[in-house]
Parts: C-alpha cells; sequence; structure tokens
C-alpha cells in the first residue's frame, strides 16, 4: 500500500476538526498506516498547529513560506505536487478549500480523484470502495477507486468520529527547504466578511428556518407568522438567499451561519449535509416536509409529512388560540 | 472575450423525488423530470452578462446524447451565442476526469479566454472544473460568486465557510465554477426555444476530437459506481400521524416540553 497523507486545514493557529477525521478515514483504507500530516502556512501559527498535530499523526511534515500566509489552492497545489510521491494517497477534507484544491491536485499527480467520501469500506487490490451520496443526499451510491497509480480522497467534514483516546507523540518535520516555485495565476487578495444583518439567527433559541418548499417569496409570510406565534425567528436554507426572498445573514448551513438552538423546525428543507453542517448543539429539530423520502426526516426528532403551505397557518393559528 | 461554458443535463430534484429502481442498478428514470444543471444556468447567465458588458461571444458545450441538445437550444434560447455537442458511444460511462478530458479537447478546438463551470451538478462531485484547468494548465478558482472583468485579468470572489468570501486575482485564460446566487439567471420562454429551434449545433466525435477512445468513458474510467442505495441512518424521526388537528395537538405538546413556545 502506497503512504497515505493528511493535509490539515487551520485557522488562527487552530487545526480544524478535520485533522482528527482524517486519521479515523485514513485508518479504514489502511488499518496499518503510519498517516503523514501536511501542514503548510507561516510563522507562529504553522508552528502551533503542527505541534498540536502531532498528538493525532506520527508524522508531521511541516512547509512554512510567505506564500502560504494564506491557503491559496493554487499555491497549495503547486507545493504538493513537487514534494508527494506520485502513488501518493492524500486525503483532503471536502470543503471550499479542498474543493478548490483536489480535483486538480489529482491531475497534475496523475492519480484518481474521488469526492465528497461519506465512509469506506476497505480495499482489494487496487479498487478502493467508498461510499458517496448524490441527488443532494438523496440517493447514496457505492464507488470503486483504481488506486494503484495513487489517488486524492475527499472526505467530508463530519463523516468519521475522532478516536481521541490515542495519543501518537509524532515527529514535527520542517519540510520548508524542500519548496520550489510557488508562483501562481491566481493571487489571494483578502476576506470579505459577511454582513451582520437585522437578526441575529446564531444566538436564537428557536428557529422557524424554511427552503424551497415554501415555493414563493410571498410565502415567507407564512413561516414569519407562526415564528411572531411562537416567538421565534425566521432562518432558511441556501436556496432561499440564492432567490434573494431573505437576507444572506438568515441563512443555516457551511456556507452560511452556524446556529445552536433548542428547537428548529425544519419547514419544506430537503436536509443536504452543507445545510445539516450548520446546525450545532443537537436541538429538537422538526421536519415539515411533502417528500417523505427527503434527508431531513433521516436526522429530525419529529416528522410531518404535509404541504408547509397548508400547514404553517394552521399552526400559526393553534399556538395563537393557546 | 471568448467564453465557453460547460453544462450538463441532469434529473431536475426540485421536480421529482429520486428513487433507486428494484436492483439498485440505476436511479427509477421513468417519468423523470430533466433540465439543465442549476449551477450551470447561474454559470451562463454570468457569461452572458460579461459578453453584454465586454464584448465577445459566450458558446455552450455539453458531453452526451440528443437529448442533450436540448439542453444547449435552452442556453442559446437565454442568449449564448453557439452551442457545441460532443457524442458518441465511447463517452458514455465515463467518469470525471474522462470528462474533463473531452472538454479539453473541445476547448483546444477553440480559443477561449474564460471556461465556466457549474460548481457542481447531480453526483455532486465538484470536480470537472479544477481538473479541466490542470489539464489545460491554467489557473481555477472553485465556487465563485462574484467577477469583475479588470483588463487581462479578473477578480473573482469565492464563497468560503460562514459567509465570508474569499476575494482572489487571476488571470486569463483561467476556468471558474460557479456557485448558485451569483446572479439572477434570465426567463427563458417558449418563443426563446423556438427562435433557436433550427439553428445548427455542430457535434463532435471522438475522432473530431483527436481523443484516444480508451482514454474515455467506461474503458477509461478509474472511479465507478457500483450501485444506488438509500441507507439506513439510525431510527429517523418519529413521524406524527392522524387528522391535521391531532398532529398539531401533537406537536404543539412536544414544543412546550422542548422550549419551542414562548
Amino acid at each position: 500500500m502506497a503512504d497515505i497523507y493528511a493535509y490539515i486545514t487551520h485557522h488562527n493557529g487552530v487545526a480544524d476538526d478535520s485533522a482528527l477525521e482524517l486519521i479515523v478515514a485514513a485508518q479504514k483504507i489502511d488499518a496499518g498506516a503510519a498517516v503523514t500530516a501536511i501542514v503548510t502556512g507561516s510563522g507562529a501559527e504553522l508552528d502551533q498547529v503542527a505541534d498540536a498535530v502531532a498528538a493525532t499523526y506520527p508524522k508531521v511534515l511541516k512547509f512554512g513560506s510567505d506564500a502560504l500566509a494564506y491557503p491559496n489552492a493554487e499555491v497549495v497545489r503547486k507545493l504538493l505536487v513537487g514534494v508527494l510521491p506520485a502513488d501518493a494517497i492524500v486525503l483532503v477534507p471536502h470543503d471550499t478549500f479542498g474543493m478548490d484544491l483536489a480535483p486538480g491536485l489529482s491531475i497534475k499527480l496523475d492519480s484518481t480523484f474521488v469526492a465528497d467520501v461519506v465512509d469506506i469500506e476497505g480495499v482489494e487490490g487496487d479498487a478502493l470502495k467508498v461510499i458517496r451520496q448524490e441527488y443532494s443526499g438523496m440517493v447514496s451510491t457505492h464507488v470503486s477507486c483504481d488506486i494503484s497509480a495513487g489517488a486524492v480522497v475527499n472526505v467530508r467534514p463530519g463523516s468519521f468520529a475522532p478516536d481521541e483516546s490515542k495519543s501518537a507523540g509524532g515527529t514535527v518535520e520542517d519540510k520548508s527547504g524542500d519548496i520550489g516555485d510557488l508562483s501562481a495565476g491566481r493571487r489571494f487578495l483578502e476576506v470579505v466578511e459577511a454582513e451582520v444583518g437585522d437578526v441575529d439567527i446564531t444566538k436564537e433559541d428557536v428557529l422557524v428556518s424554511v427552503g424551497r418548499g415554501i415555493e414563493d417569496e410571498d410565502n415567507i409570510e407564512i413561516a414569519q407568522e407562526l415564528a411572531d406565534a411562537m416567538g421565534a425567528v425566521v432562518s432558511c436554507s441556501r436556496p432561499i438567499v440564492d432567490a434573494k426572498w431573505l437576507e444572506k445573514s438568515r441563512q443555516v448551513g457551511t456556507s452560511g451561519q452556524t446556529v445552536k438552538p433548542k428547537v428548529y423546525m425544519a419547514c419544506g428543507i430537503s436536509g443536504s449535509f452543507q445545510h445539516m453542517g450548520g446546525i450545532k448543539g443537537s436541538p429538537f429539530i422538526v421536519a415539515i416536509n411533502k417528500n417523505v423520502k427527503a434527508p431531513i426526516f433521516q436526522v429530525a426528532d419529529i416528522g410531518i409529512e404535509a404541504d408547509i403551505l397548508e400547514f404553517l397557518p394552521e399552526l400559526a393559528e393553534a399556538i395563537g388560540d393557546l | 472575450m471568448e467564453i465557453l461554458v460547460c453544462v450538463k443535463r441532469v434529473p431536475d430534484t426540485a421536480e421529482n423525488e429520486i428513487e433507486v429502481n428494484g436492483d439498485g442498478s440505476d436511479i427509477e428514470r421513468d417519468d423523470l423530470v430533466y433540465s439543465v444543471n442549476e449551477w450551470d444556468n447561474y454559470a451562463v447567465e454570468e457569461a452572458i452578462q460579461i459578453r453584454d458588458n465586454v464584448g465577445g461571444s459566450v458558446t455552450v458545450v455539453t458531453v452526451g446524447d440528443d437529448e442533450s441538445e436540448e439542453v444547449l437550444r435552452r442556453e442559446m434560447a437565454m442568449g449564448a451565442d453557439n452551442g457545441i455537442l460532443l457524442t458518441d458511444d465511447a463517452f458514455e460511462g465515463s467518469d470525471g476526469k474522462g470528462i474533463a478530458t473531452l472538454l479539453k479537447a473541445a476547448v483546444e478546438k477553440g480559443k477561449y479566454d474564460l471556461i465556466l463551470t457549474g460548481a457542481q451538478a447531480d453526483d455532486g462531485a465538484g470536480q470537472v472544473g479544477g481538473m479541466l484547468a490542470a489539464m489545460l494548465d491554467v489557473p481555477y478558482a472553485s465556487l465563485v460568486n462574484k467577477i469583475d472583468v479588470d483588463g487581462d485579468k479578473l477578480k473573482v470572489g469565492r464563497e468560503i465557510e460562514g459567509g465570508n468570501q474569499e476575494m482572489n486575482e487571476i488571470s486569463l485564460p483561467c476556468v471558474l465554477s460557479i456557485q448558485t446566487g451569483i446572479n439572477e439567471p434570465r426567463y427563458v420562454g417558449i418563443r426563446g426555444i423556438r427562435k433557436v429551434a433550427s439553428v445548427d449545433i455542430p457535434e463532435l466525435g471522438a475522432g473530431d476530437l483527436g481523443v484516444d477512445a480508451s482514454a474515455v468513458g467506461e474503458a477509461g474510467a478509474k472511479v465507478k459506481r457500483l450501485d444506488y442505495f438509500v441507507p439506513e441512518l439510525g431510527e429517523g424521526a418519529e413521524m406524527l400521524d392522524g387528522s391535521t388537528e391531532e398532529i398539531i395537538a401533537k406537536l404543539i405538546e412536544h414544543l412546550k416540553a422542548k422550549g419551542g413556545l414562548k
């Protein structure tokens, strides 16, 4: 089996949760693998992350350069192509950075790419068997990948439960001297922070959240009336913001806000992993959807098969009458 | 600016319940409504807006069969100038790399400054744009939700976690994958579709593209889908049933108990 590497993402000197998850995924590919972590960045933050990651990985390779201070995927890819063996198996978190990096990395390494893996069944010969989802999580698939010439495997964040019981006591090797030319046709300029909206859904205990099932901008009012009756606030899933029916600050999900309510009313929301990724703290989830096969029913506590356009007004009225 | 937009015909998940067929070999395709991949529609709209601002042309390309030609016509009715259909029995069963290989060959038959794809399609992989850029050896940015043209460079915004936006400068030619919400795609009426109904759409096969048929399609695929299934995920929700009044009464009890009513 080829060597397995895990690319560690980090922010403000702290490794992302995916650092703990990727090694679990790696060990499902090869139980005995000595997985090597790769950390790129610059300055004290890089040192801090590399040292912390050594508690999880037996070997950590550290690459420091001003050009790597911000993780520009085009620059990181160039670095990795220069330092990884061609047949490496490289695990990358399937987040907005990993999606930017990995497909092109696989081409430059002339290896196989598989995206957004939610589980790994193992390796038989040259075939790595994984589980993916298609159609926004409505169906799953087993996928076979030929890894004989190496592979880049993007792993969905949150899919592999971290094992924090073991301590690797790993070593950190500074490989900054191996860094070659990092010039790229794309230059990072700045991060523009999300605009603050009129309400802060991250601080609310009860959210009435609407998705595609609301069908029309005028129907947002139905959700607002229920929220008013409940003393709650209206939030939403991505399609509602794409349609510009509600402000971006009301969007729950990995590309929106991370919320920690006590009660989450998912109304006409299918429940994609990007949406569920924005809900933390195990709230009591009520799913109301006319499609009984919507993935949201798998994660909700209470499910109601109904058309929200009919159900929500009746619920609002009943609560108003209490 | 000469712009190429890569599009795909997919089952419309807003219009269909996607179910696995009897033996798990495919999804149930009878009566499925197909449309252009939602992300691609935003990419075509963006290309049209750029062309209208700075001049040039918009070409839409897809890999598929005769039915995929309808998707090209729909995007031409939106305002794309040209369509190209990459079609050959040898292309069937291509994995992401196979599709990127075909698109690369199509790109090299023209001269494009900017190539757009949707950020992802029905399989949720989001891989073809990044692969195509690496094969062409041009810069790439994914999940793009803003584009400003600035001479021979673009200023692009990428959607990153937490609703933040990562701004980059990228040189042309380049490949960008477009995120939904970047614009408001225009409506295509039946009249618009009629106007382009008889426009010639060239078809290119393996020979025309000069691709080795064994490098694409089923034969070249290193990533193969084995089956479709619906996983059992825990216990799932407790489904409330009965009349609407009964359901509401039960739900209110749950909400009271969990602090959902103030």
